[in-house]
């Protein structure tokens, strides 16, 4: 066990590839909470697939895929969020219209240019040899920023969540906090997908707040058992990635949807 | 001595005039009811009053508290009803505008949330979640958070919706006490006129402008009361 664990960790594109995991899912994780409080689950959905339209764009054009897609996935987060604030399309519609409209998008320029090649089949279900050192750095940086912003505002992003109108009451810039969720968001997206997958980006984002929601009761324990649960998953995602070549994405889904029922099975027999 | 005055307060809300020429003051230690039907202008007004929409015309002035420091109870959301935070955590984030800048609560903001548990009398609640509550306890704990921000003015928008009869006279009653034994001055927003008379000193009658404004005992002599109370009786 020991032997296998250390000839994975000898790999430099493991260390990477747990290095940057590590840091994304403990992002997805603390966003996924207040996002999926906030009704607002499926805009990983949305921004990932928008991602994977403008990687595709960026693969024609040849330039770094982070340059053109981080600015594009901020933008449609502002966006979306714009939509649905002002109540002129509701969030979940104005999302899956999004969704499915960048997806195509990117799949007409992929399919026109150099039709389904490796690279995209990497950015659209995930590869744990996405990863370069170039990536790895930015992906670090980034992901502490996430971090950080998340701890300094952990307190206001809490009060916009549970209670928009009296945050708002209380002098609080809810619009502002907001779209710092979005932003900090975009970014984990752009980060995440490229080793997790455009398509199984956005159930990253639900599967650790739900899974602490089933048998966790205050803010601050799901938020813990959120991040907890997150990196356990991908860990073991990563390690049967690596052992059986399945891409990482889907296994990291799969072990979250054990833990899931598992954590529902407790939630079951507690009560 | 006056804590907030509305002069000449005219508001818009999508393009109709949904407050106008209002004008009323309100003084420490006040029991306003804001009474009025559906489209009245009540919801505007509050927002007026808390900052949340610009007045078109005329001003709300406070003396001796700023406008953020109202202790608000909204009606509650689809959100809160699953949403997983323990009582503590609520209550506490009613501290937010005393913390300011600081990105967390000091022993004094703590110590402040322990004691509104303690004044509403659900200390025993602190570390349970807020959604396996009673409505009637959810609506003490999001007293105890506005308190958090303010014991000198209360908002209250229709604090008794969808509260059995039960938990309705309770939280009246505990409102009371907080007006009579805390001097904290209390503008309720109800549809709910029986109580309204029953509880309030003083009444607001809007209806786009002010219908009335003035004492209780005024009011229950006026058209408009016997107008409020006609049409809720079966014929």
């Amino acid at each position: 066990m020991f032997d296998a664990l250390s000839a994975v960790f000898s790999y430099t594109f493991m260390a990477r590839a747990l290095a940057v995991g590590f840091l994304v899912s403990l992002c997805v994780a603390l966003l996924g909470v207040c996002l999926v409080l906030k009704r607002y689950s499926m805009i990983g959905d949305g921004l990932s697939h928008v991602g994977f339209g403008a990687l595709s764009v960026a693969m024609v054009l040849n330039v770094t895929t982070l340059a053109v897609s981080m600015p594009v996935v901020v933008l449609v987060a502002f966006w979306l969020l714009h939509l649905s604030e002002s109540g002129k399309l509701k969030g979940d519609a104005a999302i899956a219209l999004v969704s499915s409209s960048a997806l195509a998008f990117g799949v007409i320029v992929t399919s026109l240019t150099g039709g389904m090649n490796a690279d995209v089949h990497n950015y659209m279900f995930g590869s744990i040899l996405a990863m370069s050192q170039g990536d790895v750095i930015l992906s670090v940086i980034l992901s502490l920023a996430v971090l950080l912003l998340f701890v300094v505002f952990y307190n206001d992003i809490f009060a916009v969540t549970f209670d928009e109108a009296f945050a708002r009451a209380t002098g609080m810039r809810v619009r502002l906090y907001n779209m710092l969720i979005a932003l900090l968001t975009a970014v984990t997206i752009v980060v995440g997908m490229r080793m997790m997958g455009a398509m199984l980006m956005s159930s990253l984002i639900i599967f650790p707040a739900l899974t602490a929601m089933r048998l966790f009761k205050s803010f601050r324990a799901v938020v813990l058992c959120a991040a907890i649960s997150s990196l356990s998953c991908f860990f073991i995602g990563m390690l049967l990635s690596f052992f059986f070549s399945v891409p990482t994405g889907a296994c990291i889904v799969a072990v979250s949807l054990c833990l899931f029922l598992l954590f529902s099975l407790f939630a079951k027999i507690k009560s | 001595m006056s804590l907030l005055r509305c002069e000449d307060l005219c508001m818009h809300y999508d393009s109709i005039n949904a407050v106008c020429h209002v004008e009323f003051t309100v003084d420490e230690g006040d029991y306003l009811c804001v009474v009025g039907e559906n489209g009245s202008g009540k919801s505007t007004l509050m927002k007026g009053l808390l900052g949340l929409l610009p007045p078109s015309h005329g001003r709300v002035s406070f003396w001796g508290l700023k406008q953020n420091e109202i202790g608000y109870l909204p009606q509650q959301t689809q959100v809160q009803k699953d949403f997983p935070a323990s009582v503590y955590e609520v209550v506490l984030s009613g501290c937010r505008s005393r913390r300011g800048l600081r990105p967390f609560y000091t022993k004094k903001e703590h110590s402040r949330a322990d004691e509104m548990l303690a004044l509403l009398n659900i200390t025993d609640l602190k570390r349970r979640s807020y959604r396996e509550l009673s409505g009637g306890q959810q609506q003490r704990v999001l007293l105890a958070r506005a308190l958090c921000a303010t014991e000198k003015l209360l908002l209250l928008d229709e604090p008794a919706a969808g509260l059995d009869p039960t938990a309705t006279a309770e939280l009246y009653q505990i409102i009371k006490d907080l007006n009579e034994n805390r001097n904290v001055t209390v503008i309720m927003v109800s549809h709910d006129i029986k109580n309204a008379v029953e509880y309030g000193t003083k009444i607001l009658h809007m209806a786009t402008h002010v219908q009335f404004f003035g004492t209780t005992k005024d009011y229950i002599k006026t058209e408009a009361y016997a107008r409020m109370i006609g049409g809720g009786k079966c014929v």
